[in-house]
């Protein structure tokens, strides 16, 4: 007898979305509120963790086709960059600047460049934590 | 006299955590266990909840928003790993 999964996989559909937007609000109140880039990298991988429980591996991958590895690798490049651009100003290194813009529909905001280094973070751990989640949850092959 | 609510409320959740640790150690087949684990993931909820209006802060709503998350992961994947005897599969046969 198969099993029918229908009730599991239209709460997922709902609450993958909840989730997510949690891990975004998440990952950018960082600066002012508990949170930051670790633990919203953490709560899109428990997402995508919610997604592959309800679904499989093959349709994740074609709702989200990442391949982890590389998005590691541009996690790292984006956090060495934002580290190594202080260089070009004649600043010791992970020297962060800011500045105030007036933005069309969020108006007078200030933009910081520790949210890029922060975003670096937030690539590397839903990589990471994704990698070792379908390396080992992988069944055979 | 709002303090002694907070106390006494902190104090019958933790005989309430108490009772269900009980059942954990105890339970006669895995599905107890595991109800009995969500359920202290939710009792956490409450004890975190509790414990930022003694504390008069904001700073744990976070928390306990991903203790229910974290709470409802888990579980669903204890289940599945109960029923199907594998957690993440590589293709659903259709």
């Amino acid at each position: 007898m198969r099993k029918n999964d229908l009730i599991l996989q239209t709460v997922t559909k709902v609450a993958v979305f909840i989730i997510l937007l949690f891990s975004v609000s998440i990952f950018f109140g960082g600066h002012y509120s508990p949170g930051g880039g670790f633990v919203g990298g953490l709560m899109t991988s428990a997402a995508i963790v919610l997604l592959l429980l309800a679904y499989d591996i093959k349709t994740v991958a074609g709702i989200l086709p990442f391949d982890y590895k590389i998005v590691l690798a541009v996690g790292l490049f984006i956090a060495a960059g934002t580290v190594a651009s202080s260089i070009f100003f004649d600043l010791p290194l992970m020297t962060h600047a800011y500045r105030y813009f007036d933005l069309p529909l969020l108006g007078h905001t200030s933009l910081h460049s520790a949210v890029l280094f922060d975003l670096g973070v937030y690539l590397v751990v839903v990589g990471v934590t994704m990698t070792i989640i379908q390396t080992i949850g992988d069944d055979d092959e | 006299m709002f303090d002694l609510i907070l106390k006494i409320a902190l104090i019958a959740i933790s005989l309430a955590t108490l009772c269900l640790v009980y059942r954990l150690v105890k339970g006669p087949s895995m599905q107890d266990r595991i109800i009995a684990l969500d359920t202290i993931g939710i009792n956490l909820i409450a004890i975190v909840a509790l414990t930022s209006i003694v504390l008069d802060t904001y700073a744990f709503l976070e928390a306990i928003l991903l203790l229910g998350i974290l709470a409802f992961i888990g579980t669903i994947a204890f289940a599945k790993f109960l029923e199907k005897g594998e957690i993440i599969e590589r293709e659903r046969d259709l």
